[in-house]
């Protein structure tokens, strides 16, 4: 059962790395406009600035 | 395009560098091959670092290279494109970002998180309960491994209803937040303790879930209110409120409409509406106030006569000295009123409030009395603790918490397809309780505006030559009428008068009587005259016709078991024509702003809940101060603002449709609340008498939220079927 110390948090770790993926998406803005996230991929040129302007 | 020659600086915001942005909106782009043509389009323009359009809000930001930057140059570039654009205040720009949305967003994501990883450890938990092999020292550091996830987890997740909790007890009430807090808070303390005893019944994974599922209805009230504002503020921003200010050369800027300062020179060209309070200076024309007062005859207006905010000006440009600033306006009254109104509809109290009512101190005693009586009956405080605490959780506030969200996001959609825009979900439940239903006359029982009633048939082609040529709404309804044809050459426009040109090689005029030379008529009616040199005259009338389905509509509600009343601000004849077709009986006439929101009151005291349909300016106060309230899309915007739900489209059976689905909402809603109540009969008792294991809580509130949630469902398959 010792494998249970380890597996248990590799796991979590695993799962944690998920969520802090999540809230990047989330904190940048990537919830905002799904619609145009979703024509965008069809457009030619490449967006690397997604997000706001600035 | 006089926009050109106006500066539109007072709507520029700016970025963390001190660059000038521009918000706009651009409700026309709806595709992928838009957004491109738009983004690219403005990024070729020097001035413009950037451009980025979300195809979700139709909102468009632009910024500049620096800190000045030109708006009239982007609309220009955006109408080239073929764009209809309009300016967002910067300080509602900044409303549009959707703080909240995301700190709820967030939350669910830790939530969701947690009851995923809590249930790694719970299932084996779980398994040991039906007699697998489970070491207690292994059971114990499963629960300790759940405590490490569940606690941060719920401590962050929980926090919305902590604070709400926090807020109502504050003001000495109990909201459905409150036990959900006690319950989410009491569990995690007598789980922890379990724990560290050793002990078989800690509940980590049942207070995540919990604050998953709950927060899964949180977040579906909060995206149904926040799609229904942003598209609420969407119909404002279409109506952008801009003044035009002449500086002392001559020169227009665009300022909004609340910088504007008494004593400012404002101009009004034809087409648009006057932005405050003002006296006219130089130029004539005419008004049409019916939105501020329901009447459907342009008044004349030349130096010296008052022009009220809101009125459109029809023919003519004006300039006018400002007397009011809009904050103090004639409309300032009408303002106060909706004021009072919206406070008294937000003491207005939901059904999920009503429940939590009965909800909140019915569970508190079982729990309070589980604990006392279990205690006293020899249980020990342990065991006692532990009993309470699985009524406080199983008793399943998360049915409750889903019953009315699910079912009003499921209602708000099937309305969305009927183009009809609930603002909230409160507004649902009051549409489903009126009784008597109140109309305006122009613009809600009619189409407000003008259509060709009486026509000289032989006159209306070569008229209609004349008529295309010109802006006013009479001739545009006239050119309507005739469909597409020629245009007169050489047109010269008289502003308030006519326009005069040459037709079929004669020189013919169309306009008001006198300038045609025809004596004024003892006609009260909407007209227009009509000769070419040398013939007689011919008179067009018009009339705002009724909508096309405005009697249907009327014969509906009234099978419904509702009454129905016109209230205008019109002349008794136009009233009593409009009321007549539409099949209502009981109408008044010729009354002000303020006595119609006096008749709601009336209406409101005498018990009756009121539903209130109206668009103007004038209708505003008695929106506002309705049970529910409803207004047309083509409304002015404090009309919009004041009602709870928005139809757009020529359909009065609009409003048929938004009561049918506040109804049927209103009883799954209701059948959602009896389906909650059953299943407390059942697992309040159990847990009372200690028949609840980790195990059962976890499949029956995960089941009693499906099942509601189910339900909710029903109501957008009914649309389909």
């Amino acid at each position: 059962m010792s494998i249970l110390l380890f597996l248990a948090p590799a796991s979590v770790m695993i799962a944690l790395i998920g969520l802090g993926g999540f809230f990047w998406t989330v904190r940048s803005g990537q919830y905002d406009d799904p619609q145009g996230d979703a024509a965008r991929i069809l457009n030619d040129q490449l967006d690397d600035r997604p997000g706001r302007p600035d | 395009m006089t926009e050109l020659a106006t500066d539109l600086r007072g709507f520029l915001g700016h970025g963390a560098e001190g660059e000038a942005t521009l918000e706009l909106l651009v409700p026309g782009a709806r595709c992928a091959a838009c957004m491109a043509k738009i983004e690219r389009g403005l990024a070729a323009l020097p001035e413009v670092a950037g451009a980025r359009l979300n195809l979700t809000t139709h909102k468009l930001s632009v910024a500049f290279r620096t800190a000045a930057g030109d708006p009239a140059r982007i609309l220009a570039a955006l109408d080239d494109l073929g764009y209809r654009a309009s300016l967002f205040n910067p300080a509602e720009a900044k409303a549009v970002e959707d703080r909240e949305g995301r700190r709820l967003t967030l939350a669910l994501g830790v939530a969701g998180f947690g009851v995923g990883n809590v249930m790694m450890f719970s299932v084996p938990v779980w398994a040991g309960l039906f007699g697998q092999e489970l070491e207690p020292a292994t059971r114990t550091l499963m629960y300790w491994l759940s405590a490490i996830i569940a606690t941060p987890c719920a401590l962050y997740a929980g926090m919305p209803f902590f604070q709400s909790a926090w807020s109502s007890l504050k003001r000495r009430r109990a909201n459905m937040d409150v036990p959900i807090s006690i319950g989410v808070i009491l569990t995690l303390i007598v789980s922890f303790s379990e724990t560290f005893q050793g002990g078989r019944h800690a509940y980590f994974d049942a207070a995540v879930s919990l604050l998953f599922l709950l927060l899964i209805g949180r977040w579906l009230d909060h995206k149904l209110r926040a799609t229904a504002q942003s598209a609420a503020r969407d119909l404002l921003a279409l109506q952008v409120p801009v003044a035009h200010r002449l500086d002392d050369q001559g020169l227009e800027h665009g300022v909004p409409v609340a910088e504007v300062l008494e004593g400012d020179l404002l101009a009004v060209a034809p087409g648009e509406r006057v932005p405050v309070d003002g006296r006219v200076e130089q130029g004539t024309s005419s008004l049409d106030n019916a939105i501020i007062t329901g009447e459907t005859l342009p008044a004349a207006v030349g130096p010296g006569s008052l022009a009220h905010a809101g009125a459109l000006n029809l023919d003519g440009r004006l300039v006018m000295r400002a007397v009011t600033r809009s904050q103090d306006s004639a409309l300032a009254a009408i303002a106060r009123l909706m004021e009072a109104g919206a406070q008294s509809k937000s003491a207005y109290v939901r059904l999920a409030d009503k429940a939590a009512a009965i909800y909140v101190p019915t569970v508190h005693s079982v729990a309070l009395a589980t604990f006392v009586g279990g205690w006293a009956l020899g249980l020990g405080p342990r065991e006692a603790l532990l009993r309470a605490a699985a009524v406080l959780i199983i008793t399943c506030p998360c049915a409750l918490g889903l019953a009315v969200p699910a079912v009003q996001i499921a209602a708000s959609g099937r309305l969305f397809r009927k183009r009809v825009l609930v603002k909230s979900g409160a507004a649902l439940e009051r549409l489903a309780e009126v009784q008597h239903v109140v109309f305006d006359k122009t613009g809600v029982l009619t189409q407000g505006r003008p259509r060709l009633v009486e026509t000289p048939a032989v006159m209306l082609a070569s008229a209609a030559t004349l008529a295309r040529a010109s802006r006013h709404p009479l001739a545009q309804a006239l050119a309507r009428e005739a469909g597409p044809g020629p245009v007169a050459r050489d047109v010269i426009e008289t502003a308030g008068q006519g326009v005069e040109g040459w037709v079929d090689g004669q020189l013919a005029r169309l306009g008001r009587a006198a300038f045609l030379g025809v004596k004024a008529g003892q006609s009260s009616e909407t007209e227009l005259w009509y000769a070419a040199q040398g013939d007689a005259p011919v008179r067009f009338t018009f009339a705002d016709t009724l909508r096309p389905d405005a009697a249907r509509a009327v014969a509906a509600l009234k099978a419904r078991g509702l009454t129905v009343e016109v209230l205008s601000g019109d002349v008794s004849a136009a009233v009593e024509r409009a009321a007549d077709g539409a099949g209502i009986e009981t109408w008044r006439a010729g009354l002000t702003p303020l006595e119609k929101a006096a008749a709601i009151d009336a209406l409101k005291e005498s018990g009756t809940k009121t539903l209130m349909v109206g668009d103007g300016l004038n209708d505003a106060a008695a929106l506002a101060r309705a049970h529910a309230s409803m207004a047309p899309g083509a409304a002015v915007d404090a009309s919009q603002n004041a009602a709870d739900l928005v139809f757009e489209g020529e359909d009065l059976m609009a409003v048929v449709d938004a009561i049918d689905v506040a109804s049927a909402a209103r009883r799954r809603a209701l059948e959602n609340f009896t389906f909650a109540a059953l299943y407390n009969l059942v697992a309040a008792p159990a847990a009372v008498f200690g028949l609840i294991n980790p195990f059962v809580a976890a499949i029956a509130m995960s089941g009693s939220s499906l099942v509601v949630t189910l339900n909710a469902l029903r109501m957008s398959l009914e649309a389909r079927r």
